[in-house]
């Protein structure tokens, strides 16, 4: 165990011990514990599964612990509510879900606590004065009379950090902050932790980010398995002691790009433009290649990507697989075309939940594993098993439902359901995306292994490591255009940054 | 006041005009303040009742049981007054009576997650069985009413009958509530965000619970107001009222997955329907028209208010920006 | 188990080997929704043979079918479009309509087959007025139903007013009144047949399959390639043809079209699907399920009438009936904890 921390910052305004919660069938939190400093920015690091938003969620009120102390500033407490964890100073900006579109931004930032004025109404002239002024104070210029949704997301994060301010919080839990900004946008939240630092706010701060991490953080807690492994200050770690400590094990090879044959075009898009989203996209991709997409949240990525698979249509441009023009106006034509797209959003694009392992598999495969229209189940149990055990799935039975499945194992089965089509091209957005690092490392194992197979893989990503370390090429969007390709050893983490930021003299 | 003009219910207001304007330039005596204010009083219990739906959808759920807690509460201030309570009594009762059976509703919603819709169809037939249980299936007539328990609703005070005057009240206090007080608020909360308004420390199934428990009041006191103007009750009265009384939200642009809509909207919607509905035997168009015209209106009001509301594409191109109304706005 | 030809194209695999399932269908089967409606199934019949001697005349029985059979073709249907993810209210205000349509063409001297033909062609072109609405133009079924549900048997208002349609032809009467062999009546064998068909559909087809998807992720299941406005446009065709049936021999039986036929009949339709154990919120439930609900809510409707509880008490208990057995075991599972 690391050395106690307690000793080198004063005393934690929070502090959990033993904290143990269970669920039907899983431990998700086992004794752990988590001390939180004012005016320190304290990292939670764990893979998916590792007890993260459990913690959370125990802070804010949302579980009870079934073990185990919390204290604030020394005093044993218990949070029976929400409404309790944020009288005792502890609250939490999520991404973008914490909010109401309907309502105001400043009765968002009241709602629950907000000023009362004759008869126990809401007092609204105060309330507002009062946002104004919380608005005022983090630099945000926004209107209290406004309603939400009108607001686009990075505004929404400021409403919902003034919230935080507005119930006078001690500790400030920011769960995966920046996962939705745009890179300019997370500068400002930079700032703003920066600010809520210098007001002695004791911040919880949860992401998957190295780099964010390393930047912005005072001290390291990392979980693992819902176990606690252990806890220090930032200064005194480093990425690869962090990384051993989240998987348990030294991790060398993440990046298994095999060498693949670079075969014939298959795909050729040229002129692709959609009114709104994107405009003259013109790429070719090849047998056997990997070809990277990357650039910033919002660069409009997905969107081309999703116009290849019948979800929007292009208002000009065309699109040839094997030189035959494509006109492609729903999922079922791009499937029936060879190509395939495995969702960033897995909860809801990706993965059928209800329904068991071997259903999804099948779905979009039913009019081979049925006769005229009638389901062979037989078929589809030896479908299902054959592409879920080439993935190394691990589930209990194939027709369990693949809700139950940790996330990493849902993409597993999401991509088993494409490769059962036969694809000629897969697209995967965002395919590690809030993924554990097992599962990450077989995926791109995978990937690698189709690309060799004579597939045509696309691979839209906004970590650079990823991008460098499996693509053959790197086109970089920006804006809804195409601002870069890079191959070869101009394939740099600065080329990409600095085309995907728009920074002059990014030469290609 | 120009986000005022755009708005749902500036549209509805003037749909109204437009319809009453129609209806003038063929039958002038139609919008005299008399005629008007009989409109008014006679929408006066729909009015009243698509508040209390209003509540209910806003937490996204419905209440199919409105039209049957009415009539059960309008059979019991029946019976009440045929045993000889006091009025102001009575009033007590059926608001009381509605509350509980809007609670057990809500209790069902709240503590065993049943969804609304099957909680309220099931109770909607049993609150109305109750009636024929309460009474053999016998009428309360006209003679066995008490005379002030049938002339309250109909009293005119200040130029308007009472029943136009509790409406008028109920009015607003929907309107406080709804935007002045924490439980209002919370309404929109629960039906626009239910995830996040767990993490703001409002439950959800109490929220929605104590929208069943108004919407039962509600229905209770129109239970009385309805039995008293018309003068009779029975186990039949106001069937089938309950899609009127959402169609009244949904033309109102009550959203019906929760989370919007107004006191306005909601009673325009209902105001809307009522003049269709008196205005058909004066411009001699056969009532049995009306329900055809009222679900033509529901179709039509559907369409508009999910216009705009599809899935928008993101708007990435610098170009683009310019040209949408977002932006700009 | 294997099939050959999937194994040609099949990976190398590396993987371990996942077993396809680890309880046997027959002990799920046990615990299941439909095993709980079929003991109550049996328990209504058991107790109702012993409480009124007339239960198990075959005549009598045969009888009571009719207040089941009309209402089940049409839950098949709705069964689903709910598992679909959506709702049809307006299946009684369709019947009004295929009936008015009926009476109207009736009135101008058509003839039986013409008759069917018209009503089929109407209750298709609700259906597909309805599909428009919802999976055309994306509006909430609920909201896009209750206000057909208007429209539809408002236009039977317009045409009939307070006024009635009499005197089908005589061949026209065997829909709703004849029998196929001794007591087996033609709506009886249209019930089962259709028991089977839809059952087939939703349970052993691809077609089936995607109405899960769909009801458990609309989203997803486009995104798997799936046409889910076209299934969903299909369903409410469904819908509105077994709409139609039920109206042709509703008005067969009956011999006469109000604008108020049928009225209520979606409450109970739904009712009967939601007893069945289809979830409200989509993704589950079985046709099984569904015809065991139309049974018991016949057995119960015909043995209270044999003991002279009137028609609303029945109602009281089939609504307390549809809380109840959803109720309890969520209460069961709450005092457990």
């Amino acid at each position: 165990m690391q050395a106690d921390t307690s000793a080198a910052g004063g005393t934690p305004v929070l502090r959990l011990s033993g904290i143990t919660k269970s669920f039907p069938g899983v431990r998700a939190l086992n004794g752990v514990g988590l001390e939180l400093f004012p005016g320190q920015v304290t990292a939670l690091i764990g893979e998916n599964g590792a007890g993260k938003s459990t913690i959370v969620k125990i802070l804010t009120g949302i579980y009870q612990p079934d073990e185990g102390v919390i204290q604030v500033n020394g005093r044993e407490t218990r949070f029976p509510t929400a409404q309790a964890a944020g009288e005792a100073g502890v609250t939490a900006i999520h991404q973008e879900t914490v909010l109401f579109d309907e309502l105001t931004v400043a009765e968002n930032i009241f709602i629950g606590h907000a000023p009362r004025g004759r008869f126990g109404l809401i007092d609204t002239r105060r309330m507002e004065n009062e946002a104004r002024r919380l608005l005022a104070s983090i630099g945000a210029d926004l209107d209290p009379r406004q309603r939400l949704r009108e607001l686009g997301i990075a505004s929404k994060h400021l409403v919902a950090i003034a919230r935080a301010l507005s119930i006078d919080a001690q500790v400030v839990i920011m769960d995966e902050p920046t996962a939705a900004l745009s890179h300019k946008e997370i500068h400002e939240l930079y700032e703003l932790v920066e600010k809520l630092k210098a007001q002695g706010k004791a911040i919880l701060f949860i992401s998957h980010k190295f780099d964010e991490i390393f930047r912005i953080a005072d001290r390291w807690t990392v979980f693992r398995d819902g176990q606690y492994v252990g806890a220090g200050l930032m200064s005194e770690v480093d990425e690869a002691r962090l990384v051993q400590l989240m998987v348990g094990r030294e991790v060398d090879q993440i990046y298994p790009k095999r060498h693949a044959e670079i075969g014939a075009p298959v795909l050729t898009v040229a002129g692709y433009s959609h009114p709104t989203e994107f405009d003259d996209i013109g790429f070719t991709l090849h047998r056997g290649e990997i070809l990277g997409f990357y650039g910033l949240v919002g660069a409009g990525r997905s969107e081309v990507m999703q116009a290849l698979f019948g979800i929007t249509r292009p208002s000009k441009g065309a699109c040839r697989v094997d030189g035959q023009v494509m006109v492609l106006r729903s999922t079922a034509e791009a499937v029936n075309a060879g190509i395939v797209y495995v969702p960033e959003d897995r909860g809801r694009q990706g993965a059928v939940k209800g329904l068991p392992i071997f259903q999804n598999v099948t779905l979009p495969s039913l009019n081979r594993t049925s006769r005229s229209g009638f389901l062979r189940l037989a078929e589809e149990f030896a479908m299902a098993r054959d592409y879920t055990q080439r993935l190394d799935l691990r589930a209990a039975s194939l027709d369990q439902d693949i809700g139950l499945l940790s996330g990493g194992n849902q993409q597993k089965v999401v991509i088993a359901k494409w490769l059962a089509t036969k694809p000629r091209i897969i697209i995967l957005d965002e395919p590690t995306k809030g993924i554990d690092i097992g599962s990450k490392a077989a995926v791109h194992d995978f990937m690698s292994e189709l690309a060799a197979e004579g597939l045509a893989v696309i691979m839209v990503s906004s970590e650079i490591p990823e991008v460098l370390g499996m693509s053959d090429r790197v086109i970089v969007m920006r804006e809804g255009r195409i601002a870069a390709e890079f191959t070869g050893d101009q394939m740099t983490p600065e080329n990409l940054v600095r085309a995907a930021a728009g920074i002059e003299g990014a030469a290609a | 006041m120009s986000a005022f003009l755009k708005s749902r219910e500036a549209i509805l207001a003037l749909a109204i005009l437009v319809l009453l304007a129609v209806v003038a330039s063929r039958f002038p005596g139609f919008v005299r303040p008399g005629s008007l204010a009989n409109v008014l009083t006679d929408t006066s219990p729909l009015i009243i009742l698509a508040l209390g739906q209003m509540v209910v959808i806003l937490t996204k759920c419905i209440d199919l049981s409105m039209a049957a807690t009415l009539a059960l509460c309008g059979m019991v201030a029946g019976l009440l007054n045929m045993a000889g309570l006091p009025l102001p009594l009575i009033l007590l009762a059926v608001v009381v009576l509605g509350a509980v059976l809007g609670a057990i509703n809500g209790l069902l919603v709240w503590k065993l997650g049943i969804p609304s819709i099957v909680v309220t169809l099931g109770t909607m037939t049993i609150y109305r069985g109750t009636i024929f249980l309460l009474t053999k299936g016998q009428w309360i007539n006209a003679h066995q009413m008490s005379d002030g328990f049938k002339a309250f609703p109909r009293a005119v005070f200040l130029g308007l009958p009472v029943m136009a005057w509790i409406m008028i009240a109920i009015v607003i206090a929907a309107w406080v509530l709804v935007n002045r007080t924490p439980l209002g608020r919370a309404f929109y909360a629960v039906g626009g965000n239910p995830h996040a308004a767990v993490y703001t420390g409002i439950s959800v199934g109490k929220t929605q619970f104590w929208a069943f428990t108004l919407s039962g009041a509600l229905a209770g006191l129109v239970g009385y107001l309805w039995v008293a103007r018309y003068a009779v009750a029975y186990v039949d009265i106001a069937s089938g009222f309950e899609l009127d009384i959402v169609a009244a939200c949904v033309i109102g642009g009550i959203a019906i997955a929760g989370g919007a809509g107004s006191v306005a909207g909601a009673v325009m919607g209902a105001i809307f329907l009522g003049i269709v509905k008196n205005a058909l035997p004066v411009a001699g168009i056969s009532p049995f028209a009306q329900m055809a015209i009222s679900g033509t209106a529901i179709l039509i009001a559907i369409a508009f208010n999910a216009r705009g509301q599809g899935p928008k594409g993101r708007i990435i191109l610098k170009q683009a920006e310019h040209k949408s109304p977002e932006a700009r706005a | 188990m294997t099939d050959i030809s999937m194994n040609k194209s099949a990976p190398v695999a590396k993987g371990r080997q996942i077993p396809d399932r680890l309880t046997s269908g027959w002990k799920r089967g046990l615990k299941s929704w439909e095993a709980l409606l079929l003991v109550v199934a049996v328990a209504i019949f058991i107790f109702n043979s012993f409480a009124s001697p007339y239960f198990l005349d075959p005549w009598s029985l045969s009888d009571a079918s009719f207040n089941f059979t009309e209402k089940a073709m049409i839950a098949f249907a709705m069964a689903l479009l709910i598992i679909a993810g959506d709702i049809d209210l307006s299946v009684a205000s369709i019947m009004a309509l295929v009936s008015t349509v009926m009476g109207v063409a009736m009135g101008l001297g058509a003839s039986t087959p013409v008759l069917v033909f018209l009503g089929l062609g109407t209750g298709l072109l609700c259906g597909a007025f309805n599909g428009v609405l919802v999976a055309g133009m994306g509006l909430p079924s609920i909201v896009v139903t209750i206000g057909t549900m208007s429209l539809f048997r408002g236009i039977s208002y317009i045409v009939l007013g307070d006024g009635a349609f009499t005197g089908y032809p005589a061949d026209f009467a065997f829909f709703g009144q004849g029998y196929v062999w001794w007591v087996i009546t033609f709506e009886l064998v249209l019930f089962a047949l259709f028991a089977v068909l839809f059952g087939l559909l939703l349970h052993g087809t691809s077609f089936g399959r995607m109405v899960y998807a769909i009801g458990n992720n609309a989203t997803a299941a486009r995104f798997s390639g799936i046409r889910v406005n076209r299934v969903r446009f299909i369903l409410f065709l469904l819908t509105g043809v077994m709409s139609a049936i039920a109206a042709i021999c509703l008005t067969s039986r009956l011999g006469s079209t109000r604008p108020s036929i049928a009225q209520g009949f979606e409450l109970e339709v739904v009712t009967m699907v939601v007893l069945g154990g289809v979830s409200i919120l989509g993704g589950s439930g079985s046709i099984p399920g569904v015809v065991l609900a139309a049974l018991i809510m016949g057995l119960l409707t015909f043995g209270l009438g044999l003991l002279n509880v009137p028609g609303i008490v029945m109602s009281i208990i089939i609504g307390a009936l549809l809380i109840g057995v959803i109720a309890l075991p969520r209460l069961w599972k709450m005092v457990r904890r």
